[in-house]
């Protein structure tokens, strides 16, 4: 393990950064380029980069996997919410001008929370094949 | 990115080809960036030479590295590929030209899109308002997809817990 030192010290450097990008990439998506979609990615690259480095079970440790597949489900479930939301407040289905008494700023509302539903569910996806492929030997000599 | 692909192609090692196909996923979010569609590039270099690479790594450590030698000459799929490529290269010299603005593809709703998105939904990027807002149906049914293919993926290699129903680690 001492041989990896650089690689932890530059990791611990690193995923930090990642994710502050990766919130970045998410808030910031309204006015430069990104989105729920690209945040979700690097946010999860982020935590597959720390388990490339140490080792899958610290990060299953850290983001533990019922985490993951609750956050599969979450988004898909907060981004049809946000439609129905639209409905139960007299709109249409995904209608985010009746979101608040501004119909802009609904339009904000609506957009921050269906790009969060995107990001949750793409990160926790992407984390979970990785779980699903990184630990499938492990499991399956664990299993039976 | 020709010569990375003919790499790709001929190379038997799976290890270099997944490299090779990461480096190529990077020189085309470079490509992106040159066309202006910063928001894809991004997807490219994270999804096409990120997280896909990581994958297909641990795909490699479970099933070898080595590309068996394939039984006969794929000549015939390499005909039809090739009539393909040239149908498309043909069906290109019928498009409008590069950022041409009288395209079709820019007379109908972009016009709309471009002037009024910023006055109805308040956000600057224009690529955000129409993910989000616009096209919301067609990017909840991508989020539907994702979501799909995680519990696809779920599904397919879950290890079953033991049968006296201790969990499984």
């Amino acid at each position: 393990m001492t041989r990896l030192l650089v690689l932890r010290i530059v990791a611990k450097i690193l995923i930090p950064f990642m994710l502050m990008f990766a919130l970045y990439v998410q808030f910031h998506g309204d006015f430069g380029p990104g989105g729920g979609f690209q945040a979700g990615v690097i946010g999860a690259a982020a935590i597959v980069f720390y388990a490339l480095i140490f080792g899958l079970p610290a990060a299953r440790r850290m983001v533990p996997e019922p985490v993951v597949e609750t956050m599969v489900a979450l988004g898909v479930f907060l981004y049809a919410g946000v439609g129905l939301l639209g409905v139960a407040l007299g709109g249409n289905y995904l209608d985010y001008f009746v979101l608040a008494a501004d119909p802009v700023a609904g339009q904000h509302r609506g957009i921050f929370w269906v790009e969060a539903g995107v990001a949750i569910t793409v990160s926790g996806v992407m984390l979970k094949i990785f779980y699903m492929f990184a630990g499938r030997r492990r499991d399956l000599e664990e299993g039976r | 990115m020709a010569v990375l692909a003919v790499g790709i192609a001929l190379q038997r090692n799976l290890f270099a080809v997944v490299v090779l196909g990461g480096i190529y996923s990077f020189l085309m979010a470079t490509v992106l960036v040159a066309l202006d569609a910063v928001d894809v590039a991004m997807t490219e270099a994270s999804v096409g030479a990120g997280v896909s690479t990581v994958l297909l790594l641990g795909a490699l450590y479970l099933c070898g590295a080595e590309e068996a030698r394939p039984l006969a000459r794929p000549w015939l799929p390499l005909a039809i590929a090739l009539v393909i490529v040239g149908a498309l290269v043909y069906g290109t010299l019928g498009l409008p030209a590069f950022s041409d603005p009288q395209a079709p593809i820019h007379q109908h709703v972009v016009p709309r899109y471009l002037n009024e998105a910023l006055r109805e939904t308040g956000v600057p990027n224009v690529v955000t308002a129409v993910l989000a807002s616009y096209r919301g149906y067609d990017t909840l049914g991508e989020t539907v997809v994702v979501f799909t293919a995680g519990i696809g993926v779920i599904a397919l290699l879950r290890v079953p817990r033991r049968r006296d129903g201790e969990p499984r680690r």
